[in-house]
């Protein structure tokens, strides 16, 4: 529950994907902050977000949150992905076209709460995450960066204690993309929780991480800081390079 | 024109519907959401009734649920009245003739959602039961609809099974498939004219709905 914040997220696992003979093995540790998982397409950011989720189980290896396993082989421990509590924006967004905004919010809040503190609360967030106005309107109105902007409140709503994301801008011009960052960063701060931001896009890295796990071909390459994994013009780098806030737009 | 055929047809038909929806969605999410060994056989016994005659149908039915079987001799020991020949044969003959499209167009529906959207689901605090029941049926209800509709317009013209199974009673398993071929039989082509034309509007008007249904699905992204 929200208030052992401070846990660190430990993942080890192996996965193998079935139909491609993929196989992912990683080994790394994420602390409250953002950890960006860095890595070009197809190195196994996105399946490693799916097995700290629960959504894959992996051949072998632990998961934990501080002292609680979720997944553990040895111990057969799987804690189903309902019952772990994280936060998770897809690439895709996946917002439920047949709710409005608010009902798209509501949906992952504690059911203890009676309704009207449910619907208070996610119109709290969706104001916070400047998607207010937005509330009784159904995803398929949405612009681009409104739908970002919900899908992102139904993540945050949920009082998560790890928060996963996607490539969530991905589908963004850069005026929207620097926006949101700065939203999010702010609200991610607040939390204390493990993020991991999944990206290749290097300056979306240094906008919203502290740490970087880079990887290569389903394993980890290197761990460190943002400023030494990310540097511009640094080796290894063959992702985006275009700069996300040339003009200084992104609040420090 | 005689509507007491014509009323039996439809009683039996929504009869039949109801219990194919039940058993039908049941078996479509299964075969959908669920890995199970044998699921493939699941689908062909499932989907046998389409391509098989009708006799050969009827000719399991009889061997399942006549008088000498289990099934049959429990019924009779339960209700008082058998399972074939009468009024509950025909409704199960009906039901086994609809059920394969419940099964098949309420399985295309269920995998037709984005499967995103149950692990957004999933990862939002929802059990399996309720990613199914607030997301993928809502989201496959059209196509649901539809299947049950093209079910409800099966059991309305079965003809074969019914006549295995519960024969051709007036009154009683007479449905107007059955009552169309006895008035040609029997000369009274104004009769048969009559329920021809009834069952065929109901049929049209059934199609034309289902494919407004269907062809708006693509709407719900």
């Amino acid at each position: 529950m929200p208030g052992d914040g401070a846990a660190t997220l430990h993942v080890q696992a192996r996965v193998s994907r079935e139909p491609d003979g993929f196989t992912l093995d990683v080994d790394f540790e994420a602390a409250p902050g953002v950890t960006v998982l860095f890595g070009p397409s197809g190195s196994g950011k996105s399946t490693t977000l799916a097995a700290i989720a629960g959504l894959v189980r992996p051949a072998s290896g632990r998961i934990a949150l501080g002292q609680e396993a979720w997944f553990d082989r040895s111990a057969r421990v799987d804690v189903p992905v309902h019952r772990r509590h994280v936060a998770f924006v897809f690439q895709s967004l996946a917002l439920f076209p047949h709710m409005s905004a608010i009902a798209n919010v509501v949906y992952g809040m504690d059911p203890a709460l009676d309704r009207r503190t449910r619907e208070e609360r996610a119109r709290a967030v969706l104001d916070r995450l400047r998607a207010g106005h937005l509330a009784d309107r159904r995803p398929a109105t949405f612009s681009g960066g409104e739908a970002q902007r919900v899908a992102l409140a139904r993540a945050l709503a949920t009082s998560p204690r790890v928060i996963l994301l996607d490539e969530p801008f991905s589908a963004l011009d850069r005026e929207l993309r620097v926006e949101l960052i700065a939203d999010l960063r702010d609200l991610v701060r607040e939390l204390e929780v493990p993020v991991l931001f999944v990206t290749h896009h290097r300056a979306e890295a240094r906008a919203l991480g502290q740490r970087v796990v880079m990887l290569d071909k389903g394993r980890v390459e290197r761990v460190g800081s943002v400023e030494d994994l990310v540097a511009p013009g640094g080796r290894d780098m063959t992702f985006d390079e275009t700069p996300l806030d040339p003009d200084g737009m992104l609040p420090r | 024109m005689e509507l007491g055929p014509l009323a039996l047809s439809l009683e039996i038909a929504t009869l039949a519907t109801v219990i194919a929806a039940i058993v039908g969605i049941g078996l479509a999410t299964l075969l959908s959401n669920v890995r199970f060994r044998g699921r493939d056989l699941v689908d062909v016994v499932v989907t046998a009734p389409i391509v098989l005659p009708p006799t050969v149908l009827g000719y399991y039915l009889l061997v399942a649920v006549g008088r000498r079987s289990a099934i049959g001799h429990a019924f009779e020991a339960l209700f008082g009245s058998s399972i074939v020949f009468t009024r509950t044969g025909a409704v199960l003959a009906a039901t086994v003739g609809a059920l394969p499209l419940v099964v098949k167009s309420g399985r295309a529906a269920l995998e037709g959602v984005d499967a995103t959207l149950m692990r957004a689901a999933r990862t939002l605090g929802a059990s399996p039961s309720r990613a199914f029941f607030t997301v993928q049926l809502p989201l496959a209800g059209r196509g649901i609809v539809a299947a049950l509709m093209l079910a409800f317009a099966r059991s309305l013209g079965d003809f074969g099974i019914t006549l295995m199974v519960a024969g051709d009673i007036p009154g009683e398993t007479q449905t107007a498939s059955l009552a169309i071929y006895d008035a040609i039989q029997e000369h009274r082509e104004g009769a048969a004219l009559g329920m021809v034309l009834a069952l065929t509007a109901t049929a049209i008007a059934i199609l034309y709905t289902v494919n407004k249904l269907t062809a708006g699905t693509h709407d719900a992204r």
